[in-house]
């Protein structure tokens, strides 16, 4: 790759290394960042102009409101990066630009995931997609969802519509996708495109299906590119080269992340890994007078603002899944370097402030990589955001730092992957409790009583073995991971031919590494059923078909969630057990198979479509969140409950273990006005 | 040797410093009128735990306990000294920080008790001491019980070199009163080991508990402190310690 002379000024200052010479984040990053061990004393506040825009965004969101949830929706422009002309805020003010479509809170047209869903999510907020549209993507353009559904067997479907699946992307864009979108800034759009070119003409020229699908994805990114530059120029930017001051780096990334939400509507629209990548152009800025200190937190305060505006058309099933319209603009802030230098800078200070100059709110999505090893002032600073807001995440980045290096970023919630170099192919969940109540009932639905599971041999008799119903379980669940891979397999093949994130992967090398995600939904259910069986008696009460539909538990028994082992261990046993079943089938695209336990807002949907459970739960009753233990069974406080979440194999559930943690403020700690604390007798005889 | 243990938390927070491991034992002559704890009056009953038992919980969860300890709270933990004083030895020999959250109410000066004591307060880090009412006549209304020998409680550990942290709850209608605070100020500016002065607002979180042990609840008339009366309490001491201090220091010239 050679580098063009007029950029010397763009990187004036920087110290060169092989970054020069390919494109290559990390290294710019390791050879020019300055880590900052200081307080939070040199943040300025919110200029008049952020207080003025925030002030119009908050009155359009009480507009959305009053709407009844949406304001404005596209009916008759498909969104792609260069549908719509700039759309502003106030175009007068705004120091970092660019909305979605023509107007700010206009929800856009993205019919490529399904033309039925798009349609439904307009009708159910009282829009119609002009009939034209509708026509097109009916007759002439096939969509992701019509491909999976001509390839899915009877079984899928019967596994979709029992539930013992749910969440599947299989009409919604799957999301968990970060684009380097830093790139855009380092780089400028011209050398992305001349690298993407090289790229396909060094890729292998056998045509085999794998190429072609390569060269053709190649283009498809060289083609993404060029459109960007576009986008940009309708708000009367020329990206092509790099930015050369933090402003123009800040603008140019955003744009990348924008091209990607306006062709994607996905179930997580990640940003990555920014703050620290942003800062050496802040300190460059900052040393040669270029802008202040309130300057640069104006511009990372708007650009925030953008990232708060990001939305998308949605139907009520996926709200009800989601519980509301999350966007999941993950950032992840922090961590520590291999060479055991931490990442704090003072931007990471600085999009944290945006929670204080803004005020609180879920999106962007603040992960903060936590390690003990993160300068004290930085700790300080995350606890008193975390009170102050209750607004940030927190990850553990001395656990994956180990497998990803110290420039990997979290997609949504949890999931972890090297930027730029990593992806993955979501794979919402299997529920393993509804698995296990048709490894008693003989792959027999509990609720609408059909054969959807083998018919394989169902439990006998009166009282529930252990030993017997582990076997059946296994059997079952050895059933349900072929099924689920293969599924996924579906969508992710039809995912890439009619839905491809062309933008978004334009922003990763050629050769990436997929992750192949798959999750499980009902953990603390299940492990607390198995316990039951083994430790206390559980009796089987059946309906007029014979089919168990209820349970009598005699006796106590241990629960996952008080760090007590005979529980913990069958939770730990699941996951394992589990995760080498999905080990064992091919994957699309030999992606790597992970798991996640991490229903963190669905788990009340898979507890509606799931019978009365061996442990207890009584039908349509939510199941705990992700690895949580059930609500109220744990009995000793929150380390305990901790403790056993814990001990779950993290190389088992590589894309992530969550535990929601609900805790009034006073039970974390003093308040700090009236307790006294320290008496200080000095300072006491002075006032 | 075996205690009888109310409950055990694995992640208190406000019961000393850092996080904690929160015995709590069963048993209390105290009848406080605001108690949220009315389970662990009753003495002798309760999951019979031993010392093995309670340290194995502290190992499995230590990570967490690194800058904080173990507390020992109630129920009054001194009705079981001696059950007690061997888990605190124990700490002592892990290195756990120990805190003791007492009433004192148990104190005399018989001299058996007073060597069992000075055993216990050689392995004890921490005193959490909560003077109820400094008043002896309010005292009593309040606690059923008179508040003599707790304060001579206070000044014996003092004087024996433990780190004292003083807690008191500020209810209104009982030590909601200037008087009163000012008067535990003044006290409190007697005892040289204090560390910390906690000012804990009265809250009604312990209605449900009454409920559901169908008891009924002495002070259900009562609201809980809002946050500006309880700094204002806090103030009220502060100015009680202050003036005493002064006094004192013109005093010892």
């Amino acid at each position: 790759m050679t580098f063009n002379a007029k950029w010397n000024d763009a990187w004036d200052g920087f110290q060169a290394g092989k970054w020069n010479k390919e494109v290559n984040l990390r290294d710019f990053i390791q050879l020019n960042y300055t880590p900052y061990d200081g307080d939070d004393s040199f943040l300025a506040g919110p200029t008049q102009d952020t207080l003025t825009l925030w002030d119009q965004v908050m009155d359009l969101t009480k507009k959305e409101i009053e709407a009844g949830g949406v304001l404005d929706m596209d009916t008759k422009i498909v969104s792609t990066l260069v549908s719509h002309k700039a759309g502003y805020l106030n175009q007068e003010i705004e120091k970092i630009v660019g909305i979605q479509t023509d107007e700010p809170f206009k929800r856009s047209l993205q019919p490529f995931g399904g033309i039925r869903i798009a349609e439904a999510a307009c009708e159910s907020n009282g829009y119609t997609v002009d009939p034209e549209i509708s026509r097109i993507f009916r007759d002439y353009r096939k969509t992701h969802n019509q491909g999976v559904f001509d390839v899915y067997t009877p079984e899928m479907r019967a596994c979709r519509s029992s539930h013992i699946i749910t969440g599947l992307p299989d009409g919604y864009g799957r999301g968990r996708i970060i684009g380097d979108y830093r790139r855009v800034a380092l780089y400028g759009v011209d050398k992305l495109i001349e690298d993407k070119k090289h790229q396909l003409a060094t890729s292998q020229e056998r045509m085999t299906s794998q190429t072609m699908q390569l060269r053709e994805e190649l283009s498809e990114q060289a083609r993404a590119l060029a459109e960007l530059k576009q986008m940009a120029s309708f708000y009367g930017y020329d990206i092509s080269a790099p930015a050369t001051n933090v402003k123009e780096a800040i603008q140019w990334l955003y744009f990348g992340y924008l091209a990607a939400v306006k062709e994607q509507n996905g179930a997580a629209m990640s940003l990555g890994r920014t703050s620290t990548f942003i800062d050496i152009y802040a300190e460059r800025d900052l040393q040669n007078g270029v802008f202040t200190e309130e300057e640069i937190q104006e511009f990372i305060d708007h650009f925030v603002m953008k990232l708060r505006l990001v939305k998308f058309a949605r139907t009520p099933d996926y709200n009800a899944i989601f519980a509301g319209d999350p966007t999941w603009v993950t950032e992840s802030i922090a961590g520590v370097g291999v060479d055991g230098r931490h990442l704090v800078t003072k931007s990471s200070f600085r999009y944290l402030h945006t929670l204080s100059n803004l005020g609180a709110a879920p999106e962007p999505n603040m992960t903060v990589l936590w390690s003990t090893h993160l300068p004290y002032a930085f700790k300080a600073f995350c606890a008193k955001c975390s009170i102050e807001t209750s607004s940030v995440q927190y990850e553990n980045d001395d656990l994956m730092r180990v497998s990803h290096g110290d420039d990997y970023a979290i997609a949504c919630c949890v999931s972890s992957m090297v930027v730029g170099k990593e992806m993955q192919f979501f794979g919402a969940r299997a529920n393993l409790a509804k698995c296990l109540l048709y490894a008693i009932n003989g792959g027999v639905d509990e609720k609408n009583k059909k054969q959807i599971g083998p018919a394989y041999r169902a439990v006998e008799g009166d009282y529930l073995d252990f030993e017997d119903v582990k076997a059946k379980y296994v059997d079952m669940m050895a059933w349900l991971a072929k099924v689920y891979v293969n599924t996924l397999n579906v969508i992710h093949f039809m995912h890439d031919k009619y839905a491809y994130e062309r933008i978004q992967m334009a922003l990763h090398d050629r050769e990436v590494k997929r992750y192949f995600a798959t999750g499980i939904a009902g953990l603390s259910v299940v492990t607390d059923s198995l316990s039951a069986i083994k430790y206390a008696k559980v009796k089987c009460i059946r309906d007029e078909d014979g089919i168990v539909t209820d349970y009598e538990i005699e006796g106590d028994f241990p629960k996952f969630g008080n760090d007590d082992d005979r529980a913990d261990e069958i939770a730990s046993w699941l996951v394992e057990t589990f995760m080498n079943m999905i080990r064992q089938h091919h994957t699309y695209r030999d992606g790597v198979p992970t798991t996640s336990i991490l229903t963190i807002t669905s788990n009340v949907v898979y507890g509606k479509a799931t019978g009365n459970t061996p442990d207890g739960r009584k039908a349509g009753e939510p199941f705990a969140p992700g690895a949580n233990p059930m609500h109220g069974r744990d009995k000793n406080g929150a380390i305990s409950s901790l403790s056993s979440v814990a001990k779950l194999p993290f190389k088992d559930a590589q894309d992530g273990i969550s535990n929601t943690f609900t805790i009034i403020p006073g039970a974390l700690g003093k308040d700090n006005e009236v307790f006294a604390g320290d008496l200080n007798i000095a300072s006491i005889l002075e006032k | 040797m075996k205690g009888y243990i109310h409950s055990i938390e694995s992640c208190g927070t406000v019961d000393g410093p850092g996080i904690r491991l929160v015995v709590f034992t069963q048993g209390c002559p105290m009848r406080c009128l605001y108690c949220h704890n009315p389970d662990t009056w009753k003495p002798n009953t309760g999951q019979q735990m031993s010392v093995e038992e309670i340290l194995e919980e502290y190992k499995k969860k230590e990570a967490f306990y690194k800058n904080g300890g173990l507390t020992c709270t109630g129920g009054e933990p001194l009705l079981q000294i001696d059950f007690v004083t061997e888990l605190f030895e124990e700490c002592r020999k892990r290195n756990i920080h120990t805190c003791l959250d007492t009433s004192g109410i148990t104190f005399n000066d018989n001299p058996e008790y007073l060597k069992k004591l000075n055993r216990l307060l050689d392995a004890t880090n921490l005193i959490m001491l909560d003077i109820k009412h400094i008043d002896p006549e309010k005292h009593i209304e309040l606690t059923a019980q008179k508040n003599d020998k707790i304060l001579e409680f206070a000044q014996y550990v003092d004087k024996y070199g433990v780190d004292l942290w003083i807690r008191h709850v500020v209810v209104p209608g009982y030590t909601q009163n200037d008087e009163y605070l000012y008067r535990l100020g003044e006290f409190i500016a007697t005892l040289k080991n204090v560390k910390a002065l906690d000012v804990l607002p009265y809250h009604t979180m312990g209605v449900v508990k009454y409920e559901s042990l169908g008891m009924e609840y002495p002070l259900k008339d009562v609201e809980g402190l809002s946050k500006e009366d309880a700094i204002d309490a806090r103030i009220t001491i502060l100015n009680g310690f202050k003036d005493k201090l002064i006094q004192l220091k013109g005093e010892e010239k």
